[in-house]
């Protein structure tokens, strides 16, 4: 029924998305906090050397997270 | 005569409070809303740190003079992004600001908001309103909002939150003037909430209201969400609640974000009036080049390196200059009052307290240099980069990012490391960062290597210049990190925590330090180890002067006229007799008798009970080791350390064998890597994880960890 979600962990750098929803609940808390809304442009700005945490520009700020917590972060379409 | 008498100075103190007390202001803010700067700029010198009771977090207070004839005591909050608290840190706000009765109740509160980056910051501030606690807004970094080319309409702005608003710069002290006048006004706001609370919420949320008597639907419904977080309710009150919830089906998690997501969107329509952006972000583009340099696959890592060997070479190098001085100053002191005065209160004096307290101020200078460093590196915005490139490759250790600088700065000294590990928000992180730092090898190591590895291994070259040596004192410092990062893997699998690990953070733009903060850094931490720890390090040196001062009945007296019939025999010169009394005495005294105690426990690792009393000795600081072996090696403490060397080599066994063997070598090199033979480290662990368990759990396990490797090397050589 459901396709493989996408979330800000596929995004290629300088790539963006709409945030569509938070898969996390306590994570989502946190991210919410942070300005990720439903609704708001995320872009990946870059990775770490070892690909893993990455920043993201979210409300032209730029927050760090780990892969596994960008992945709760899931995006339209 | 009435049974009770009452003083006029107690009817004075009934009068005076609760009105007549100094006003307190809570400053509450986003981390990096310019809340330490604001807090530096209103309370400049006059600052104090206590603790938050029950919470490893600092309470930084301050009194400011708002007006000629009022002053405030400034409270200084962890920085926060949201009354929901996602670490314990956070924890202690709302626990301030939901009890009234609460001896920090603040009378007012200023929100430091970043101007250039008001949506985020305007949450916490509507979270606050609605809790109907009088508010000031201080609309921070508007320089930085301008470069942004973001526009603040301030009028509109505050006409819509409907609290007073000061747009200012806290670190050039704009607008401290206007924030101080305004404070002191004591402004009370009641406005519209920002937030409505929904109409099924209603019932459930005016029941706990009424049962707890609160003036406030907004700060009812935080009962509910966090009642369990809140330590000034009763096991009753908490089970009142909890039993309210259960029938009520409440779900915290998803109330909570409806609410976040409700706060933005009038966020939103409330900025659209007052706040325009015209160009676009020229600063957050020069972070990004340089990021492109600084975090790159290899340049990154090169630099970084480049970083920490700058900051080894200042903690190593630079500080040895103010320590030798401490130290010569010492000594001086002493040299001074033992010329004057004698007698055995005097050595308590110099040898017990004077001595105790160079042992703590001779950390300073390395304490305030790698302080000064982390500062830097903090308040430029390279921290979040470093532990950016570090935390995949740290968190397979059970570590974060964010432990590389203390276990680096650990190889100079872990006192200031272990310090430095506040930075670390996660509890379990954190602990398991202290819990290593100590394995990495500090300089105080060094004398005890640089001695035996001269006794056992040969002085040889391979290519010309490759010291054999130097080989082997390099592979000292390389077993202490194996070992720290072994033990964090381990420590990873037994630590339970409720707590989850979020590495989410604000990636902050470059800027450039404000000197101002780095001082006071320096200073705060400073004092907290001469104040803290060092209470700790002078009690267990005084102690340890005693038991290597005094001896059971007159053995004192006897081991000084043995010494001197031997000297005379031997016709010895003044200053060898001298050094053989001393070396009887200490022979003679608790700590000698402490040493023959516990020769049984030692002689596994090849120890005899000469060993045993500088293993008690050099409890209070590893470097102690050599100064004691000297003395009981009857050689006088002071002399060169090649001098003790040709001693200690001369030394035979009981089969005519040199003493000192590859064997003995080896075991003590391995049990000085890992025991925890320094009171300082113990002292600073305690403090910072407020209690005795972790201190204790981590000599235990280090002790064993000395104690096993040592004697599985003395039997595998010998």
């Amino acid at each position: 029924m459901q396709r493989e979600e996408k979330s800000v962990r596929d995004l290629k750098i300088g790539e963006s998305g709409t945030i569509c929803c938070l898969k996390d609940p306590e994570m989502g808390l946190k991210l919410l906090e942070m300005g990720c809304i439903p609704g708001t442009t995320v872009k990946l700005n870059s990775r770490a050397p070892l690909g893993d945490p990455i920043t993201i520009i979210v409300n032209d700020y730029t927050l760090s997270l780990r892969l596994d917590e960008a992945e709760t972060i899931l995006l339209k379409g | 005569m009435p049974e009770v008498l009452i003083s006029p100075e107690e009817i004075r103190a009934r009068q005076s409070s609760p009105q007549n007390r100094v006003p307190r202001i809570a400053l509450i803010g986003n981390p990096n809303s310019g809340k330490t700067s604001l807090f530096n700029q209103l309370t400049g010198l006059n600052q104090k740190v206590g603790n938050f009771p029950g919470v490893t977090v600092d309470k930084k207070t301050g009194i400011s003079q708002l007006t000629p004839s009022l002053k405030a005591q400034i409270i200084d909050l962890p920085g926060t992004y949201s009354l929901y608290p996602k670490s314990l840190d956070e924890k202690v706000i709302i626990d301030l600001i939901h009890n009234k009765k609460s001896e920090a109740y603040p009378d007012l509160i200023i929100v430091t908001a970043d101007a250039s980056n008001l949506k985020r910051n305007l949450l916490l501030f509507t979270q606050l309103a609605d809790l109907g606690l009088p508010l000031v807004l201080a609309l921070n970094m508007m320089d930085v909002a301008e470069e942004h080319g973001v526009q603040i309409n301030v009028e509109q702005l505050q006409q819509d939150l409907g609290v007073p608003v000061i747009p200012m710069n806290a670190r050039k002290g704009i607008g401290i003037a206007a924030l101080k006048i305004l404070a002191s006004q004591q402004l009370t706001g009641l406005n519209q909430p920002f937030y409505k609370i929904p109409e099924e919420l209603l019932t459930l949320v005016r029941q706990i209201r009424y049962y707890f008597e609160l003036k406030n639907d907004y700060l009812a419904l935080h009962y509910a969400h966090q009642y369990k977080k809140l330590s000034f309710l009763s096991d009753d009150d908490k089970s009142y609640i909890e039993d309210l919830l259960k029938e009520n089906k409440f779900d915290s998690n998803t109330l909570q974000a409806t609410e976040t997501i409700e706060r933005y969107t009038v966020i939103n329509g409330l900025l659209l009036d007052s706040v325009r952006v015209v160009k676009a972000e020229k600063n957050e583009q020069f972070s990004n080049k340089l990021d492109k340099v600084l975090t790159h696959k290899v340049f990154g890592y090169l630099i970084f390196f480049a970083v920490l060997f700058l900051m080894f070479q200042a903690i190593f190098a630079w500080a040895s200059y103010p320590m030798d001085l401490i130290d010569a100053g010492i000594g001086a002191l002493n040299g001074f009052i033992h010329e004057r005065v004698s007698g055995p209160l005097v050595d308590l004096l110099t040898e017990g307290i004077i001595a105790g307290l160079g042992g703590i101020l001779i950390f300073i200078p390395q304490i305030a240099i790698l302080f000064a460093f982390i500062a830097i590196l903090e308040e430029t915005g390279y921290m979040a980069r470093v532990t950016f490139m570090m935390d995949k490759i740290m968190r397979k250790f059970g570590l974060s990012g964010k432990s590389v600088v203390p276990l680096i700065s650990g190889a100079a000294c872990a006192v200031p490391a272990i310090m430095s590990t506040r930075t670390i928000d996660n509890w379990k992180d954190r602990i398991i960062t202290i819990f290593v730092t100590p394995l990495m090898s500090c300089s105080a190591r060094i004398p005890i290597y640089t001695v035996i590895i001269a006794l056992i291994i040969p002085e040889r070259y391979y290519f010309g210049f490759l010291n054999l040596q130097g080989i082997v004192l390099m592979g000292m410092y390389l077993l202490g990190f194996v070992a720290a990062l072994l033990s964090a893997m381990a420590l990873k699998f037994f630590l339970k925590t409720k707590e989850r690990s979020f590495f989410i953070m604000e990636f902050p733009t470059y800027k450039m330090p404000r000197w101002k903060n780095v001082g006071l850094t320096i200073v705060e931490k400073v004092k907290a180890f001469v104040f803290q720890a060092g209470k700790v390090i002078l009690a267990i040196s005084v102690i340890l002067w005693v038991m290597a001062t005094y001896g059971p009945g007159n053995a004192m007296e006897n081991a000084e006229k043995t010494a001197l019939t031997e000297a005379q025999k031997l016709n010895l010169t003044e200053e060898e007799t001298a050094n053989k009394i001393a070396s009887y005495k200490l022979e003679s005294s608790y700590a000698g008798e402490f040493g023959h105690f516990i020769e049984p426990a030692i002689r596994p690792m090849g120890y005899d009970w000469k060993i045993g009393i500088a293993l008690l000795t050099s409890f209070a600081a590893r470097e102690v080791f050599v100064g004691t072996m000297a003395t009981i090696y009857s050689v006088g403490a002071d002399e060169e350390e090649a001098t003790i060397q040709q001693k200690l080599a001369m030394e035979k066994d009981e089969n005519g064998e040199m003493f000192f063997n590859p064997a003995r070598g080896f075991s003590l090199l391995l049990f000085y890597a890992f025991a925890m033979q320094c009171m300082s480290t113990i002292a600073v662990v305690y403090r910072e994880t407020k209690g005795w368990k972790w201190p204790i759990i981590q000599m235990l396990y280090m002790s064993g960890l000395a104690y096993l490797s040592a004697w599985a090397v003395y039997s595998w050589l010998s």
